[in-house]
């Protein structure tokens, strides 16, 4: 019954991993870009909402109205500001970048917030579960976590193959000279695609503040997990994203049952074994992004 | 696309290909000097300061190792911390629990890293890019975890390093010194000479475009495993050096991500695939660790704003700045040619950076 348990723990834990690979996912799948400050920018907005709850009072839920437009419009920005300029560069600039940007964010929220651990406080609801059996129980919290990943990656899904903006953003991707001969500009295309990529993090971020407790350098963890998400689920595919989230909690929610300091070490394990024996993951390539 | 058309005539008959240039003489000269005078130092400095050259000395030596691997070899990794732990480790190992002269167990705590990390580079090697960087950061979360669930490595807690405990606090850090002054040295004439290599050409070619490279015959993955080894056992050597220095290992400070930091800035401020830059970078990294101690945090902000700043608009860092883009250098990698009429030394032909 534990090990049921442990399970449903872990896929609704692989919700959030997946909601939080999602943007990581768009930005590689786009740009090539593989954004290092993913992690620190998730903990960024979740920072960003405990300011908003703390100064208005709001719930956490009211609050990420306005974190997703903040994070789009960091996410614009940082397009302009470094990411463009990284590009044509070439070479390592984007990933150095990046990196250099997740180093000056945790350290700049480290300054401003403390090492110590914050959450986002949601009252009733971080206690309230579904009564399955005496032995198992869902927490409502966890579930909509996991709802709101299905819908983010089934939404983008969707953008991307609908939407004019979304078909850009494909086309961008596929055939970069091409496109501005089509009167599109593909550094505006990236900068709406960091936008919607750093959206999807300010969603991320603030269950992920709502689920449990954040410090500045818990970006790391979660740049890692979500990473992992991606690797194992194979990548370009979101819905593999999806379950390579899913395999990546049920892996870590089963290594805590046998030993609360095992969690984290059977993931990356599970990760490793992925990676030697089928590298290109459980659903590769399913739809390019 | 362009396509070039070269006349075979156009090249004069009596063009000379030339490596060395006036300023890598003087370098040559300068560099020779330096590891003359540099053993004396414990006869004139202090403890501390000693101490000091040892940090900037295995600063040295990480930056160097990650410039081979990034610079020349087009990988980044934010997992070189990996084998500063298991440099560390080892030598804690086999010098306290084997018993072996602590002096011999350096070399073969470097020995151990490499070949650690020679089954991992097949794994590591299944991704690229920036998915090659964030695995590599995974590889050496795993293996810290590991040695954490290990009683007889001290688990959590770590290791006193007790090799040199029979040794003064005068004579062990002389010692240290002049171990670590013989690392630095091999490490960036090791680099020196890979990169003057066939291997080193190779190199150059791998990153200016793989594909290529590889329909010409160069051994892409063989070529990139071997750095990827040296690189390690590097790290592995910069992991000793510290642990000779600080006398402890503990799972999340020698295996701390922030090593990979300092590596990358260090290389970005000093300039990327060069052999000067990461020198130049770690003394300019180390003086600034210093001079802004007391800031605190703020000091890794301006560092990291800084290294933003020089990829995006100085990508050839300082030591482009102060070479003029490459017309100086104090370690010749490449081929100048001779313009036969003037004499002129052109620039680069095939250069390493």
């Amino acid at each position: 019954m534990q090990w049921i348990n442990a399970i449903i723990q872990g896929i609704l834990l692989g919700g959030l991993y997946a909601l939080l690979a999602a943007g990581l996912s768009l930005m590689f799948g786009v740009m090539r870009i593989v954004n290092l400050a993913h992690g620190a920018l998730a903990i960024l907005a979740a920072y960003i909402g405990l300011v908003i709850v703390q100064g208005t009072g709001v719930s956490p839920f009211i609050a990420l109205i306005a974190v997703v437009p903040i994070m789009a419009g960091v996410g614009y920005l940082l397009q302009w500001g470094i990411f463009n300029r990284a590009l044509r560069v070439g070479g390592l600039a984007p990933l150095l970048a990046a990196f250099g940007l997740a180093v000056v964010l945790s350290q700049l929220m480290q300054l401003k917030f403390s090492a110590d651990s914050q959450s986002l406080q949601t009252g009733s609801l971080s206690i309230a579960s579904i009564h399955i059996t005496d032995e198992i129980s869902i927490g409502v919290l966890p579930l909509m976590t996991f709802v709101v990943g299905v819908l983010v990656i089934f939404g983008l899904q969707v953008f991307l193959s609908k939407a004019p903006l979304g078909r850009a953003m494909r086309a961008a991707s596929d055939d970069p000279e091409t496109v501005p001969l089509m009167g599109i500009d593909n550094r505006q295309v990236y900068a709406l695609s960091t936008a919607i990529a750093l959206g999807t993090v300010g969603i991320a971020g603030m269950f992920l503040g709502m689920r449990g407790n954040f410090d500045p350098n818990y970006g790391q963890a979660m740049l890692i997990f979500a990473f992992e998400a991606v690797i194992i689920g194979g990548l370009g595919s979101l819905w593999g994203t999806l379950a390579g989230g899913m395999v990546l909690g049920i892996a870590q929610a089963m290594g805590s049952q046998v030993n609360p300091s095992y969690g984290v070490l059977v993931g990356n394990l599970v990760f490793l074994l992925i990676l030697a024996f089928r590298p290109t993951g459980l659903l590769p390539k399913a739809v390019t992004t | 696309m362009t396509t070039e058309i070269v006349h075979p005539h156009v090249v004069h008959p009596h063009a000379k290909v030339r490596r060395a240039t006036k300023s890598s003489w003087a370098g040559l000269v300068v560099v020779a000097a330096l590891i003359l005078v540099a053993p004396a130092a414990p006869y004139i400095l202090d403890r501390g300061t000693q101490g000091s050259l040892v940090t900037l000395f295995s600063l040295i030596v990480m930056a160097t190792m990650w410039n081979l691997l990034a610079g020349y070899g087009g990988m980044l990794s934010v997992g070189q911390q990996a084998y500063i732990g298991i440099g560390a480790y080892a030598l804690v190992y086999l010098s306290d629990k084997v018993g072996l002269d602590p002096f011999m167990a350096v070399p073969l705590a470097v020995v151990v890293a490499g070949v650690i990390s020679f089954p991992i580079s097949y794994l590591a090697f299944r991704l690229s890019g920036g998915y090659f960087a964030i695995g590599t950061w995974v590889i050496a979360v795993v293996i810290m975890e590991i040695i954490e669930q290990v009683p007889a490595l001290g688990g959590g807690i770590g290791e006193t390093f007790k090799g040199f405990s029979d040794l003064g606090p005068g004579t062990r850090i002389a010692y240290v010194y002049w171990l670590s002054l013989a690392g630095v040295v091999l490490s960036v004439a090791i680099t020196y000479v890979i990169m003057r290599s066939r291997l080193g050409l190779g190199f150059t070619a791998i990153r200016d475009d793989a594909i290529a490279a590889g329909s010409l015959g160069v051994r892409v993955t063989r070529s990139k495993r071997f750095v990827f080894v040296v690189a390690a056992m590097g790290c592995g050597l910069a992991g000793a050096m510290i642990t000779a220095n600080t006398l402890r290992v503990q799972p999340d400070s020698i295996f701390s991500v922030n090593y990979a930091v300092f590596m990358i800035f260090i290389v970005v401020i000093g300039g990327i695939g060069t052999i000067e830059g990461p020198i130049v970078g770690a003394i300019v990294f180390f003086a600034l660790q210093q001079w802004l101690a007391d800031l605190g945090a703020w000091y890794m902000v301006i560092l990291g704003v800084v290294a933003i700043v020089i990829t995006l608009f100085l990508p050839r860092g300082l030591w482009g700045l102060i070479s003029g883009n490459g017309r100086i250098r104090l370690f010749p990698v490449g081929y100048r040619l001779v313009n036969p009429l003037t004499g002129e030394i052109q620039a680069d032909t095939a250069s390493a950076d």
